[in-house]
């Protein structure tokens, strides 16, 4: 019998190959459908109201022309008066019409009166931000005063990252269609299941009775969780209209309302002995999570638990659209201020910052090991030893070279997951399970799993996802798909292929347990000579085809969290305009057993992008006295164009005692590190720390102006 | 979006038929690349859409003795690609050769590049040309000004034009040739902006019934040498944050007559006379080429939070004159 475990090395015929993702063509092509693409007869095309204040009394909502409008056919209040809006571009109307245009020019005909109220929308620091702060938490380790005493080298600094949006290419919403009692919703999620369960509780429905379809989707990053306000409305507006409703959010709206990181500042203190061992951390942060504060104290130092320290945070409230998870939450923030604290501390120490982590790297735990070799693999490709040097390139040149290093961490695990693996006689495969393709390769990895378990080639299963009627899985969060995912694929095609093997033993003269399935074929394992073609065998099935199930188990040994990785920048900054340019971008990164090597990598290469985005281009622009969100747009909401994001080197660890640990999640660790190394990065190239991310020409000229080595 | 007529003339005379007295009553469309946007956003609201596309006489790049007469339809990808304008003006392709992306400049014209509106996001979220709150106070000197101007900015206008083209055309000393009910008129390019006096005025001077009809960049300017850099955050696909355009003169290798322009750091193109007149007699080094810089700042006013474009225009001049002549194409961090 075919058990559990991952085949060995060299019993792989798939798994950890770098395989091309099996809907590609089908994406590339524009067969796909995403949920913006999906148009049925009949259907309605919805738009929103949004609150121009940031903070208002909403006082009356005159929908009665807006009514009559041309091709109106339905309106839904979505927040009520009575209620204030919290942030400019909260939902205030949702309507539906014959179409986009007419939809457009009617939301111009709604009267909403508001009274204006005071707000803040600036994330500035908590003495400044009057009533809009939340409760100051400390936690505290060992003996911080007593460790600051004893260290002989400190230093203290600010660091931090501002307030991003997600910008998934796809908008959120979805088209929504009733038949009966039944809803079908075509919705842009990470999250089939949870918007069917959101969308039930909200129409007080049976959840049975919601059909929720994303085939694929363009983009997520942990802002499309829910159904949404937007969700609700447009299953609303379709009852009432009769008639299929399309609601897609504008870009505005997307980048105003529908997510946002918060931002996090932080006043640092850090100590160390003069060989570099670090003793104390205590910092003050602060930051804002939009109107409602956010989770807790930020676990600070990050990843290098420096066993004395004292860390304050405060919250601060603004009138802004409100945090949604993005992509590793907290911890690129976490990551941009410990990282470029320890770099300034090395700096200090004249010490190579490669060496301040190495020497402190058992610090971090259970990844010491998996760090130190990272550290020596990225050294390597970054050509480090040759190209570092102390702070502050002392070439003549206004443009001035520099490297800088960082390492984070993630937990990944695998969420709860059902699969059911069928087999006919005819010798298809289908496996089927409701999870959902983020557009990080679940589809293929599924199916690599699949034939790798079945011995079969990837084209000979059929993979059925991203529709809540098949086995149920979970959301796309934490990076957590992949093991949940391949977990129960691979139990699901195992109980499967242990089904088939039990009709065919007899025709092989020999008992089940005897018996694999290798490359097409079912053979007896210690008499390879002995075998049937997988089509022969499966023609033994008769008429009934096999269907079995597979569920991640509890403590699942195929799956397992925690990963580490390690990232090295090299940038150019021309000193006399501020303007940084990446150079080089190393990342490498651990997940245990790599399923798909080419989708795993683009994972990591994508991730590097965005890093590299959000350190020197990305910040969500807000005007304390209009309270708007000034570039809710594509034009001053700046994203990397392909010039912008230099060479990026990507190395997976893999194989030994990587293989070993199983299945982890990718999709967030390698977002994290790009700030920290990026902003070490510039600071060893002009001298001097430029903060918060992102590195701006502004910003750059103004730590210049203090003093570097320009 | 407000509904509106279109109209597509085939003739100028066609098209100043149907143009209205008032901005409200029709405007022109040629590339598209900014009126939709305006209008998607609700910030202009024509009655009428004129496409002059179907123009030919506002197409076409001729040489003749009198200079180069660029038509108000030419695209921007057109005029870099012409072999002309490659080899008698380089600066002009230097400066067209970065504006935003391809797919712009294969639909963004000559015309429309003068007749653009500037990108300050307080006049795109419906905050008005001179960006006021309702007791008509600007917002900009306390607000988000970082990309606003540094030069001119008395008030009440604060954006800075968005032409990266236009300082190219006022340094080649261009003249701007306008069609209107009265027949045609002509000005110098930088006669062509005006930093608006109220509400009720324009950045530009052309009137709601006139349209742009072509460009004469003098035969006079053929003995310059022209250069232009741009300083922006991102190389691809960005606005500049500073320009500068220059055109020089040389003479037994020293500068005998120059022109400096700097963009993007008024509410319109701007001229700096004096700074130029400091490089005559001397050659074009580094040290001169920086303190021309440093001269053509000399009355910038930063605002709160744009100080630092004071500096970036700076290094703009002492670049573009530095690339004078096949000077080193730098394009800052390499």
């Amino acid at each position: 019998m075919a058990d559990y475990h991952w085949p060995p090395a060299e019993k792989r015929s798939l798994i950890g190959k770098p395989i091309s993702r099996i809907d590609g063509p089908w994406k590339s092509s524009g067969r796909a459908k995403y949920s913006y693409d999906v148009n049925l007869p009949g259907m309605l095309h919805a738009k929103m109201l949004f609150s121009p204040h940031a903070h208002a009394k909403i006082v009356s909502i005159d929908t009665s022309e807006a009514e009559r409008a041309p091709g109106v056919k339905a309106v839904h209040v979505m927040t009520e008066a009575g209620n204030e809006a919290r942030w400019a571009g909260q939902e205030i109307v949702a309507l539906a019409a014959e179409t986009e245009d007419q939809a457009r020019d009617a939301l111009r005909k709604i009267v909403v009166n508001y009274e204006v109220l005071p707000h803040l929308v600036s994330d500035v620091e908590p003495s400044k931000a009057g009533q809009n702060v939340g409760k100051t938490n400390e936690t505290t380790d060992g003996q911080a005063d007593q460790a600051f005493a004893q260290a002989e080298v400190t230093h203290e600094g600010e660091y931090g990252a501002s307030v991003i949006n997600h910008c998934c290419l796809e908008s959120h919403g979805q088209v929504s269609v009733w038949d009966g009692d039944h809803l079908t919703v075509y919705a842009s999620t990470q999250n089939i299941a949870g918007v069917a369960g959101e969308i039930a509780r909200a129409l007080k429905i049976e959840q049975g009775n919601i059909e929720v379809i994303t085939p694929v989707m363009g983009g997520g990053f942990g802002s499309k969780f829910g159904a949404d306000s937007w969700g609700v409305a447009c299953a609303q507006l379709a009852k009432k209209a009769g008639r299929p409703v399309k609601l897609m959010l504008e870009r505005d709206q997307e980048l105003m309302s529908a997510g946002s990181r918060p931002s996090l500042y932080a006043r640092v203190r850090v100590g160390g002995k003069k060989d570099g061992t670090l003793v104390a951390w205590s910092s003050e942060s602060w930051g804002t999570s939009g109107p409602n504060p956010g989770g807790g104290t930020p676990n600070l130092p990050y990843v290098i638990r420096i066993p004395n320290r004292r860390v304050r945070h405060t919250p601060v409230l603004t009138n802004t659209g409100p945090a949604r998870a993005w992509r590793a939450p907290t911890h690129p923030q976490l990551c941009v201020i410990t990282m470029g604290a320890l770099d300034d501390l090395a700096a200090k120490m004249r010490m190579d910052p490669v060496d301040l982590l190495l020497k402190n790297i058992e610090l971090t735990g259970p990844l010491a090991k998996t760090y130190t070799e990272e550290l020596h693999k990225a050294a390597e490709l970054m050509d480090w030893q040759k190209k570092w040097h102390p702070r502050g390139d002392k070439s003549a040149d206004h443009i001035k070279h520099g490297l800088g290093v960082s390492i984070h961490t993630w937990g990944g695990g695998g969420h709860p997951s059902q699969c059911r693996c069928t087999i006919s006689p005819d010798g298809s495969v289908e496996v089927s399970l409701a999870t959902q393709d983020l557009g990080t390769g679940t589809r293929t990895v599924v199916g690599i799993v699949a034939a790798e378990t079945l011995g079969l080639p990837l084209a000979g299963v059929k993979v059925n996802i991203g529709d809540t009627k098949y086995p149920p899985d979970s959301g796309s969060g934490g990076s957590t798909t992949v093991g949940g995912v391949s977990a129960s694929t691979r139990r699901a095609a195992t109980n499967a292929l242990n089904q088939l093997l039990e009709k065919v033993a007899s025709s092989l003269g020999a008992q089940a347990d005897e018996l694999e399935a290798w490359h097409g074929q079912i053979r007896v394992s210690k008499n390879p000579a002995k075998a049937i073609s997988w089509k022969q065998a499966c023609a033994k099935l008769g008429a009934t085809p096999i269907s079995a199930m597979g569920e991640r188990g509890q403590r699942d040994d195929l799956i397992s969290s925690g990963v580490g990785g390690a990232q090295m920048a090299e940038v150019s900054v021309d000193t006399e305009t501020g303007v940084v340019q990446m150079k080089k971008l190393v990342a490498v990164q651990d997940c245990g057993l790599v399923i798909d090597l080419k989708t795993a990598t683009s994972q990591v290469y994508g991730a590097c992008i965005m890093g590299i985005t959000y350190s020197l281009f990305e910040h969500k622009v807000f005007d304390e006295q209009t309270g708007r969100n000034l570039n809710a747009d594509m034009e001053f909401y700046k994203l990397a164009g392909i010039g912008d994001i230099g060479e990026i080197v990507v190395h997976m660890m893999t194989g030994g005692e990587y293989d070993k640990r199983g299945v982890i999640g990718l999709g967030e660790p390698p977002v994290i590190s790009a700030g920290a190394a990026i902003s070490n990065a510039v600071a060893n190239a002009i001298g001097v720390r430029v903060s918060p991310i992102p590195l701006t020409a502004d910003k750059v000229l103004a730590a210049l102006e203090r003093g570097g080595a320009a | 979006m407000q509904a509106f007529e279109y109209a597509h003339p085939a003739s100028v005379k066609e098209a100043l038929g149907l143009l209205g007295s008032s901005w409200e009553d029709a405007q022109v469309i040629a590339g598209g690349t900014d009126l939709i946007s305006l209008m998607k956003d609700n910030v202009a609201a024509p009655k009428r859409v004129i496409n002059i596309k179907g123009i030919p006489e506002l197409n076409g790049i001729r040489s003749g003795a009198e200079g180069m007469t660029i038509g108000a339809l030419v695209t921007y990808d057109e005029l870099i690609e012409n072999a002309s304008v490659k080899r008698e003006f380089p600066g002009l392709v230097q400066a067209v050769d970065d504006i935003a992306s391809t797919q712009i400049r294969n639909m963004g014209t000559v015309g429309g590049g003068l007749c653009q509106r500037p990108r300050c996001w307080y006049f795109r979220n419906g905050f008005g040309l001179l960006a006021t709150d309702k007791n008509g106070k600007s917002l900009v000197p306390n607000g988000e000004n970082q990309y606003h101007a540094i030069l001119g900015n008395d008030g009440p206008a604060y954006y800075v034009h968005p032409s990266s083209l236009a300082p190219a055309l006022i340094a080649l000393d261009a003249k701007v040739r306008l069609m209107g009910p009265n027949g045609p008129r002509e000005m110098r390019v930088g006669e062509f902006f005006q930093i608006p006096k109220s509400a009720s005025e324009r950045e530009i001077v052309l009137q709601p019934n006139e349209i742009v009809k072509d460009i004469l960049i003098p035969a006079s300017s053929r003995g310059f040498q022209s250069a232009s850099y741009e300083v922006r955050q991102k190389l691809t696909f960005d606005w500049p944050l500073a320009t500068a355009a220059v055109a020089v003169k040389m003479n037994a290798g020293k500068v005998s007559d120059a022109r400096i322009v700097l963009g993007h750091v008024a509410p319109v193109p701007w001229p700096a006379p004096e700074a130029a007149k400091g490089l005559i007699g001397r050659p074009l080094n580094e040290t001169n080429a920086a303190a021309a810089g440093i001269a053509a700042l000399a009355g910038a006013k930063p605002l709160s939070k744009n100080g630092y474009k004071i500096k970036l225009a700076q290094v703009a001049v002492k670049r573009a004159l530095l690339r004078v002549g096949g000077g080193p194409s730098e394009k800052g961090a390499e």
